[in-house]
């Protein structure tokens, strides 16, 4: 009948919502997430000062919470600077309910490392290391530790939350913003306004020559996914890195309650996608539910706006873009078997 | 420790950011609705269709089934009957296809008979006697509700058995009998007491035999009549005194060829029964056109189904034994059918007319007050009373449409006002919640699922036999189908909401219980109301 997962002891295997919503009260209580749960770690509690509708506040929660319950509650996080830090800890409050570490902007990896040592110096080897970042810590700054960490294969689980830019110093381009957006680094003027075209980097490839166990991307449009990709790596040994993306209202001026939807465009379009690699190959792929053109991912953000212009639309650059979405569909095979 | 000897910038003591109240940043908040399912707002007879699919969702079907019973008393006749025009207001047919309501409706209804379920009752008796005069579907459903309601109610029916129109118009082949038989026998247990072959003609004498109230819903059974010149007239019938035979048994013989003059539901019941009976050619002789026709589409396409010919735009004009000439119509920019002097003939051996009923008011001519159109029909206020106090009317009689489910709704709405006349009262009608649109609704989160298909008995016995054609859904498929409903503007406990909030500031309160908001730490980013699938949640601006 579905793609459901089949659960025990329930005959009709059509749930309604199945598992795209984040709880469902007709199914068996084993197949619902760890976010429906009443017990779940909260590891970022209420008062944080990010932005109403932060996406990096969701996935940070959404993945921790998941990892906390995949390690029993054993377990330290370690983050690098940036607004996930910064919202969450000022002086002299902090929001984090789990082991909870900051050193400085570029070093994460490397403190993750560290701290993965001193647990096995000290016996504590159930106590798992997860170490966080935004993409300016991740792609750029902190790369050469976290490339250092991979190719050691210490024991850690990475996490990048990737909303594109430098978004607490106020948004400034980072190898990991896309082509053609805005940021304060990349104004909308000139020829070739916003973010130039063929630069940046795809950190979850990179990952992969590292020929690491366990690399994936998640959205925090899919939780169950997400959950999933989160719990899967908890389970497995050496270095392991999650890249997720979670939009981010201020830096792409979009609306505080499109944040979801937008990350949702951004796998439908097929400019996100959602797979799992394991030792460098791609092993899973998550497959488009209703496939959109790419322009209704871009069109509701104020950073692609020179894109839209009345009367001026740049149906050029439009195609540039669609093209890397249907490059994705057919290296990943988005569309499912055979599709292309 | 002591404030002195901290270092620089550590002098205060860490606390959880659970003191900062980001409530404060809120320009809109989210709150919590129950809007109005499009499917609730449109059923004649006010089912909570939606609450009680929700209940069904789950498996539990005798919840289901007694919230429909609130507003319907029976079930597992309109499952089968009702032309369910829930369902053309149903937001799934946007998505895919609408929900088979009416399916789901049967089920519950057929799983109560079998169950031998009884509707949960409970108030005190109120001293009040109701005379309901009529034990057709208004009738009977007002009887209902007025003992639900602790009155003391008896029914005088002229016919022989109870039903009116479910039983002595509707076939068999869509009604079985033992269904309709069981949901009145629920309604008699009750303590309905029902008195059979006796019609009432004397309102003023009912009063004074110490009736509170009455409701009068004697439907429409005169047969409407037309001129044919007919040189010598073959046999000619009306639809609903054959219809009424065959249910007796005594339906005469037919002949090979039979002529129904009419284009309604009657029509095709009619046309079709008389295949059964044994006529090789049953056609259906309509002045209009299939767009015209007030037969439902699909009740045209089951008679043609079953090889029941259908004449559109013709009109019968002479009658000449066994032969009958015919005129060729057009619809004319109007939507009337106009003549256009060209003619046929077809060759029939009986005509039936099914060209509507009148409603028979001769037992109310003299009650003073009561308002009497020249159709026949009676004219009651927006508490279904007529001109004359304490006399309500409801059904075929009354300026509406002709079904089963208006008769129904008819039943309970005249119920609620004479309950409130008999405690010196006003029914208050609680206030209506604003439509779920589809627009409101997120339907990304909601499975792919196609509806689901009622099996139809084989093409011989349809045309040879009264048993019922339309199957009824098996336990699996039912669920499922219940399923489909997106539960359009109420809360079904996705936890989305829960989810979706990057403050934790949604509370989740257990299973049934729904949730509530934090306000003290939502900044009212409106991510929940947008990820609700169902559309439950919506955002009012903060005022000051
Ligand atoms: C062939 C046919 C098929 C139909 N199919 C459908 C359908 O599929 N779906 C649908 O929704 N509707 C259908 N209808 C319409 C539907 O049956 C009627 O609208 C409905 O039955 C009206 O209900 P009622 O209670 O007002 O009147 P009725 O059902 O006509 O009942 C009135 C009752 O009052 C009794 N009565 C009359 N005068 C007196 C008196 N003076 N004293 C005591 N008792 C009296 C009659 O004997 C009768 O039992 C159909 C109608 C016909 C004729
Ligand atoms: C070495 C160093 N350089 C610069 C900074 C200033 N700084 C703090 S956060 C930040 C941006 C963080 O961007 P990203 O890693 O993408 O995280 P985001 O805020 O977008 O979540 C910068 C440049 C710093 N703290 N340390
Ligand atoms: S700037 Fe962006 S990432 Fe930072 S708190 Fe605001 S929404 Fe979140
Ligand atoms: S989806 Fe459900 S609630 Fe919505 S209109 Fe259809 S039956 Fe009613
Ligand atoms: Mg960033």
């Amino acid at each position: 009948m579905n793609d459901q997962a089949e659960t025990g002891g329930q005959r009709v295997r059509f749930y309604q919502t199945g598992t795209h919503t984040v709880g469902n009260r007709l199914m068996d209580a084993a197949t619902r997430t760890v976010q429906s749960s009443i017990d779940r770690s909260n590891a970022i509690t209420s008062g944080h000062r990010a932005c109403q509708g932060c996406g990096e506040a969701l996935g940070a929660r959404y993945a921790l919470d998941a990892a906390m319950r995949a390690a029993g509650g054993r377990m330290v996080a370690v983050n690098a600077t940036g607004c996930l830090e910064v919202f969450t800890t000022p002086y002299p409050e902090t929001s984090w309910q789990i082991a909870w570490l900051h050193s400085v902007f570029g070093n994460a990896p490397a403190v993750a490392t560290g701290v993965a040592a001193a647990m096995r110096a000290t016996g504590r080897t159930d106590v798992r290391v997860v170490a966080q970042g935004g993409d300016g810590g991740t792609t750029d700054i902190g790369f050469g530790c976290l490339s250092g960490m991979f190719e050691r294969n210490d024991d850690v689980l990475y996490i990048c939350y990737d909303n594109e830019a430098y978004m607490n110093t106020g948004v400034q381009r980072s190898s990991a913003t896309p082509a053609f957006a805005r940021t304060a680094t990349t104004p909308a003027v000139g020829p070739h306004p916003g973010n130039v075209f063929g630069t940046g980097k795809n950190l979850p490839r990179i990952a992969m020559a590292h020929e690491i166990p366990y690399v994936a991307t998640a959205s925090v449009a899919d939780l169950h996914d997400l959950e999933a990709k989160v719990t899967r790596a908890m389970a497995i040994g050496g270095a392991r890195y999650i890249h997720i993306m979670v939009p981010c209202p201020l830096g792409w001026g979009s609306a505080s309650q499109d944040t979801i939807k937008l990350a949702r465009l951004a796998v439908e379009s097929g400019l996100f996608p959602l797979f799992e690699a394991e030792h460098g190959d791609v092993t899973a792929v998550k497959t488009i539910r209703h496939q959109v053109p790419v322009e209704a991912y871009l069109r509701p953000q104020k950073r692609f706006a020179h894109l839209f212009r009345e009367g001026h639309e740049d149906h050029q650059t439009l195609a540039a873009i669609q093209a890397m979405a249907d490059a994705n569909i057919r290296r990943y095979g988005l569309l499912g078997e055979g599709k292309a | 420790m002591n404030d002195a000897v901290k270092p620089f910038a550590i002098t205060l003591d860490p606390g959880s950011s659970k003191l900062n109240h980001t409530g404060s940043w809120r320009t809109e908040r989210p709150v919590y609705v129950d809007k109005l399912p499009p499917c609730n707002n449109q059923c004649p007879a006010g089912e909570n269709i939606q609450g009680w699919l929700f209940e069904a969702e789950s498996g539990d079907y005798e919840a289901a089934w007694q919230i429909l019973m609130r507003d319907n008393p029976m079930p597992a006749v309109m499952g089968r009957v009702c032309y369910h025009s829930c369902e053309t207001a149903c937001n799934r047919a946007k998505l895919d296809e609408a929900v088979s309501i009416h399916a789901v409706e049967r089920f519950l209804g057929d799983y109560a008979i079998e169950k031998g379920l009884r509707p949960a009752v409970s108030a005190d008796p109120s001293g009040k006697r109701v005379l309901v005069i009529g034990a057709g579907p208004s009738g009977l459903s007002a009887a209902y509700h007025l003992t639900r309601m602790g009155h003391a109610v008896t029914i005088r029916e002229a016919g022989p058995m109870a039903g009116g129109m479910m039983r002595f118009g509707i076939p068999k082949y869509r009604l079985p009998r033992a269904v309709l038989d069981a949901e009145i026998a629920r309604i008699l247990d009750m303590g309905v007491t029902l008195e059979l072959n006796t019609k009432v003609t004397d309102i003023e004498a009912a009063f004074a035999e110490g009736f509170d109230a009455i409701f009068a819903a004697v439907g429409a059974h005169l047969a409407k009549r037309i001129d044919i010149p007919a040189h010598a007239a073959g046999r000619i019938l009306d639809a609903v005194s054959l219809l009424e035979q065959v249910e007796t048994g005594a339906a005469p013989a037919l002949g090979r060829r039979v002529i129904v003059y009419g284009g309604g539901n009657t029509a095709m019941d009619v046309a079709r029964s008389a295949r059964r009976l044994g006529a090789e050619e049953a056609m259906i002789v309509y002045r209009r056109s299939r767009k015209e026709m007030p037969a439902h589409e699909f009740e045209a396409r089951e008679a043609e189904d079953e090889g029941v010919l259908i004449h559109w735009l013709r009109t019968i004009k002479e009658i000449d034994e066994t032969r009958f000439t015919v005129e060729k119509m057009l619809i004319d920019a109007e939507g009337r059918p106009q003549p256009t002097g060209e003619f046929e003939t077809l060759e029939a051996d009986t005509l039936i007319l099914a060209l509507g009923q009148d409603v028979d008011t001769s037992f109310l001519t003299r009650v003073a007050g009561v308002e009497i159109a020249k159709d026949g029909v009676v004219g009651v206020d927006a508490r279904m009373m007529t001109g004359r106090a304490g006399l309500f009317a409801g059904g075929d009689m009354v300026p509406a449409e002709r079904t089963v489910t208006v008769g129904i709704g008819h039943g309970k709405k005249a119920a609620r006002h004479i309950d409130a006349w008999l405690r010196g009262a006003a029914y208050g009608a609680s206030e209506r919640h604003p439509l779920a649109e589809f627009e409101g609704l997120n339907t990304w989160y909601y499975d792919d699922a196609p509806r689901s298909v009622q099996a139809e008995l084989a093409m011989v016995r349809r045309q040879t036999s009264f048993d019922e054609v339309v199957e009824g859904l098996t336990e699996d498929t039912a669920l499922y189908e219940a399923r489909r409903c997106l539960s359009c503007g109420n809360c079904f406990e996705c936890d989305n909401c829960f989810g979706v909030c990057p403050d934790n500031a949604v509370i989740k309160l257990g299973p049934g219980n729904r949730f509530r908001i934090d306000y003290d730490f939502c900044k009212g980013c409106g991510l929940c109301a947008a990820e609700c699938p169902c559309g439950a949640i919506q955002m009012v601006p903060e005022i000051g």
